[in-house]
């Protein structure tokens, strides 16, 4: 934990501290409203009807048996579906997925919406749904990353570079004393927020009204402007809290549109909730992956070459390749640095961001590949790292705007107890004979800035209102910001009237990219600078004030008052400064971006180091992961219990990443087969006995005016590659196939 | 349509009654039923509640030193009964390695023995199914077989039976007593469930209206309460079926093996008595060399019904650690986690 008291000293009175969650009581209590909770007068409900093909048409649904079901009210299908003003497979930027909207009969993956039965209840909706009793179609499905010849894609992930290099890396190669090649698969894995997409929809006129979750609310405005042909003030979308996100709802998907169409049809509100095995589908997925690394090192174990190949799959309709290769570009100094990604094309649902896209699956090849190496240089794992510690980005040669990873090495490495670790693999065991593994991954997240606007008023009661469509996907926005927005304001937080969460509000942009407290904590910075400044200009214009002359440089705002630096007991109330000016209030808008300058000088990231301990039975295989410590370094801490908790929550996923996720699909069929939290497993509470995140101190005078780095998805990274490594190191087995499961143990 | 009637029964003759219909189906905590009418995979026409049926939840110590459990008796309430866990303790550990505690705190003990296997291609209504649709196929194999059946399996079916309860009670003798048309019987807990053979439709031999009213543990059970484990592998370290289980009982007869039980879970659509390596065992030392030839014993008719060989050979493993663990001997308290490859005994006796 940092040093609360400096924190405020330096900052302010309310950011650093480890406020609890301002929505928790709600949350608790069953007050937060979440999407499904609202029931709008003559609320109507829908249920999606799902392709149980992967590829091919649908050719004949039993419409007059479902509308014959007492309390169905319509069946919208291709036949009847409204018309849209916009083709949804139209792709004006990369984040315009195409969506299925009942446009046509054609069938394009497995958990496809192929109809919406519209019901009085639930009830009638689900058993309309059962008996459209669809007849197909079938082509054979193409499934798996040996489906075809692969293909070159030009870009990765969100528009990122599918290939980028520095040096010859064959040359490097060639050169070494040592080289690995080796190759990791990572499986298909679905996000499965606790809360499903849902979605409440009203029409009144050519208005419209939506309750959903929304990762990005402006962009869900412009996606149903776009499709339905509406003015966007005209539509109103309320997020007020997600049950988790991921990064499946930063798009709008289908079935959330879905929902708006039937309300359109029917002329009703209408509720559409998917049912936890419809997300298997429609709403994204992090796709598989075949990672072929490629090391060289010299004599003293530096490395000569890095290449780093990702293969892996998107859908047959839609381009989003899972850029894995990408961390190579970032972590380890390499004089040759290679980076690209080839796809297959498969009949699933379109891949899309899932927590950590592109750097969690990556992650975990590149620190086992690391791990491979440095046994090969008879290094211990730490050494190797800090031997090949990037003082300046690998392939674009900037200097980083901050790095505290050898501090995260050292504090981490002291707490887990690292230099008890055996360099022999199996030949470390616990009091009951079970085999112990020491491992270890280097964490590393992008310290990205998206764009976002905020609103800041002070009123001449000295209270304050900050007001920004952020998204509280319970990472605790509405906590973090809120206490950014009290400083921002110099008022006490329960001076402070925060509104967030609705699109009508200004834009605050994507809840995503880890960026979003930085990205809404600029808007909401500079807003109420804004705002500040121009108080101060009143008050130190007035010769009546106590401020007279101090200058705007020359005052800080604190507690409600403005200060003077050069004289702290000279100070006067926002409430006097504005009565005497007649003003009931003062507002500004702000904004926060990147700034292009300091981006084009320093590469921006967030980095960490996770320590694993893991038991393994020598005879069963059974894993456990006994003990985890991260420690990172990620600028400024605004919230060092939620930046905890987000780190734990990463370093869980982690663990689910290495030795539990895995959707299970049929090649014959196209169907994930696990499609349910039973048998698609995450980790429980039993899994994750020992925990710990260390917050390392770090600042950073260029990422952003507020000096945050992003902490939602950086746990992922490195974790489930020390888990892994720790598995090698208990066992002596390389499984080089997540999830590492204890068939593969057995020896 | 989806409609079906609704019966509460007041009495166990009233219940059978209203159950022998064709197309009924009893409800007690519907942990594992609801889920399969919410898919679609059941439609039973009529549901007979049987949970406000008087003098089921009763857990009776017998005066022959056996014990007598009601149907509608709560997994946990089972498994926390002091005096049943003493003279039961494989019983109670495999109780409290399933599930989550929610579904223990709501599941019955009769419901426990009647769930469906977990085989996805079973729950997946778009997959042919025999055990479903009867002659339909069998789309599980050659699919995602590796949690599938290594013992008992035809072409027909390579589902497994789920529970964990099952397996000590079969190893321990536990008999049902039914409620019928004809009136009441008995029938051997092994006895009730059916390999899958041409008909894996036919899970069990219970006729329409059958209730079992309680599960009985003869005395001799008891016999075993100082050696005797339940320990179940599995893919997470909670909340998630066997991979492979085992139950083991011992009872020692001076420094040899009087008798030992032994059943497997997770491998066959039946909870699996290993009679073969209890004969093994039977007046042998309880030694690692002994422990490993019941294993062979026990596993030498398995084949993999598909991507699943490796069960064969931790199923051997499996009972070679769980009678370790049954010789050293039940733990005066139940391990924090029941059943578990992590519960904190040493690996090797």
């Amino acid at each position: 934990m940092p040093d609360i008291a400096y924190e405020q000293a330096r900052h302010g009175s309310s950011i650093g501290q480890p406020l609890t969650r301002r929505d928790g009581f709600l949350k608790v209590t069953g007050g937060a409203t979440y999407a499904a909770d609202n029931r709008p007068e003559g609320l109507l409900h829908a249920v999606v009807a799902v392709s149980r093909i992967a590829r091919g048409r649908v050719t004949h649904l039993d419409v007059a048996a479902a509308k014959a079901h007492p309390g169905v009210v319509e069946v919208m299908t291709g036949a009847n579906a409204p018309r849209l003003a916009q083709d949804p497979d139209a792709k004006d930027n990369p984040f315009m997925f195409r969506l299925d909207l009942l446009q046509n009969d054609r069938v394009r993956y497995a958990h496809q919406p192929i109809a919406v039965v519209i019901a009085q209840t639930l009830e009638a909706a689900t058993e309309g749904a059962e008996l459209l009793a669809p007849r197909y179609e079938v082509d054979p499905p193409r499934i798996g990353l040996d489906a075809e010849a692969p293909q070159a894609p030009e870009v990765v992930g969100a528009g990122d570079k599918a290939v980028a290099a520095r040096g010859d890396v064959e040359a490097g190669l060639a050169q070494a004393e040592r080289t690995v090649e080796t190759t990791y698969e990572t499986p298909a894995q679905y996000h499965n927020a606790l809360e499903p997409h849902a979605i409440v929809a009203q029409w009144d006129g050519d208005r419209l009204i939506v309750d959903t979750p929304s990762q990005g609310l402006a962009m869900a405005k412009m996606r149903l402007a776009g499709l339905f042909g509406l003015d966007p003030k005209k539509i109103l979308i309320r997020s007020p809290f997600l049950g988790g996100g991921f990064g499946s709802k930063g798009s709008l998907s289908g079935p959330q549109v879905l929902g708006v169409m039937a309300a359109k049809l029917v002329g009703a509100p209408v509720k559409l909730v998917l049912r936890r095995e419809q997300m298997f589908g429609p709403v994204g997925h992090r796709a598989e992956t075949r990672q072929t690394l490629r090391l060289g090192t010299d004599a003293s174990g530096a490395l000569t070459a890095l290449d780093h190949h990702t293969l892996t799959a998107t859908s047959r309709y839609d381009d989003f390749y899972e850029p894995a290769s990408a961390i190579s570009r970032y972590l380890y100094a390499a004089p040759a640095v290679s980076t690209r990604h080839s796809g297959v094309r498969v009949d699933t649902g379109t891949p899309l961001f899932m927590r950590a896209p592109g750097e969690a699956s990556g992650s975990v090849a590149l620190e086992g590949a690391v791990d491979e190496m440095a046994e090969a240089c008879g290094l211990d794992p730490l050494e190797f790292r800090l031997r090949n510690y990037a003082e300046s980005e690998p392939i674009s040669g900037r200097p980083f705007s901050s790095k505290a990873l050898r501090e995260c090495y050292a504090q981490g490495a002291a707490r887990f107890g690292w230099d008890k670790r055996a360099k022999q693999p199996r030949s470390m065991r616990d009091t009951a004979g079970r085999l112990i593994g020491y491992g270890m991954g280097t964490a590393l997240f992008p310290a990205l800035m998206m764009q976002a606007e905020a609103r800041a008023e002070i009123r001449a009661d000295g209270t304050g209102t900050v007001a920004l469509g952020a998204h509280d996907m319970g990472q605790g926005a509405w906590t973090a910001l809120a206490q950014i927005a009290a400083d921002g304001l110099g008022i006490d937080l329960d001076q402070l009237d925060f509104q967030s969460g609705t699109s009508d509000l200004p834009n605050a942009g994507i809840a995503g990219g880890s960026a979003h407290t930085a990205t809404a904590g600029s808007a909401i910075h500079s807003a109420a600078a804004s705002v500040l400044a121009q108080l101060a200009e009143l008050a130190t214009n007035d010769a009546r004030s106590p401020l007279y002359g101090a200058g705007n440089a020359g005052v800080y705002a604190r507690g409600g008052r403005l200060v003077r630096r050069d004289d702290e007991g000279r100070s006067e109330a926002f409430s006097e400064i504005l009565n005497r000016a007649g003003r009931a209030a003062i507002s500004a808008q702000g904004q926060g971006a990147a700034d292009p300058a300091s981006r084009e000088a320093y590469a921006m990231h967030a980095h960490g180091a996770v320590f694993a301990e893991v038991s393994v039975d020598p005879d069963l295989g059974q894993i456990r992961v006994t003990r985890l410590v991260g420690a990172f370094a990620a600028g400024r801490i605004v919230n060092p219990r939620l930046v905890e908790s987000q780190y734990y929550g990463g370093m869980i996923w982690g663990v689910s990443f290495a030795l539990h996720e895995n959707a299970v699909v049929d090649p014959r069929s196209g169907r994930v087969m696990n499609a349910n939290l039973g048998e698609y497993h995450v980790p429980v509470n039993a899994d994750v006995p020992s925990i710990e995140a260390i917050l390392v101190e770090e600042h950073d005078p260029h990422v952003n005016p507020l000096g945050i780095k992003g902490v939602g998805e950086i746990g992922i990274t490195g974790t489930a590659g020390a888990i892994a490594n720790a598995v090698y190191h208990a066992t002596g087995i390389r499984v080089r196939k997540t999830p590492i499961t204890l068939d593969r143990l057995l020896g | 349509m989806n409609r079906f009637d609704y019966v509460r029964a007041g009495s166990v003759a009233e219940a059978v009654a209203a159950a022998a219909e064709p197309g009924a189906a009893y409800l007690a905590a519907g942990t594992n039923l609801l889920d399969l009418m919410k898919g679609g995979l059941t439609r039973p026409g009529r549901l007979v509640d049987v949970t406000h049926l008087p003098g089921l939840d009763r857990i009776e110590h017998l005066p022959d030193g056996g014990v007598r459990i009601g149907a509608l008796v709560r997994n946990s309430d089972l498994a926390y009964d002091a005096g049943f866990a003493k003279a039961h303790p494989a019983v109670a550990e495999a109780l409290l390695s399933g599930a989550s505690a929610q579904l223990r705190n709501a599941a019955t003990v009769a419901g426990n023995l009647l769930q469906r296997t977990r085989c996805p291609y079973f729950y997946d209504p778009a997959s042919a199914c025999n055990k479903r649709d009867p002659g339909a196929g069998c789309d599980a194999r050659g699919g995602e077989t590796r949690l599938h059946a290594v013992l008992g399996w035809s072409e027909h079916c390579i589902a497994t039976h789920p529970s964990d309860f099952c397996v000590p009670l079969v190893s321990l003798d536990a008999v049902l007593e039914i409620e019928g048309r004809a009136g009441a019987r008995e029938v051997p807990l092994e006895a009730l469930y059916r390999l899958p053979d041409d008909r894996p439709d036919r899970e069990t031999v219970l006729e329409p209206g059958d209730l079992i009213v309680a599960l009985r543990l003869p005395p001799q059970a008891a016999a075993f309460a100082g050696h005797s484990r339940y320990l179940k592998v599995r893919d997470r370290t909670s909340y998630a079926f066997a991979v492979v289980s085992v139950a083991a009982s011992l009872r020692l007869d001076g420094g040899g093996i009087g008798e030992a039980r032994i059943a497997l879970g997770g491998v066959a659509l039946k909870p699996w008595r290993a009679r073969a390596a209890e004969a093994v065992l039977a007046g042998a030392e309880p030694s690692e060399a002994n422990f490993r030839a019941a294993a062979d014993a026990a596993l030498t008719d398995a084949r993999p019904s598909g991507d699943n060989a490796f069960k064969i050979e931790l199923a051997r493993r499996l009972i070679v650690r769980t009678l370790a663990r049954a010789a050293a001997g039940t733990p005066d308290r139940m391990p924090a986690l029941p059943a578990s490859a992590f519960s904190g005994d040493a690996l090797h006796a």
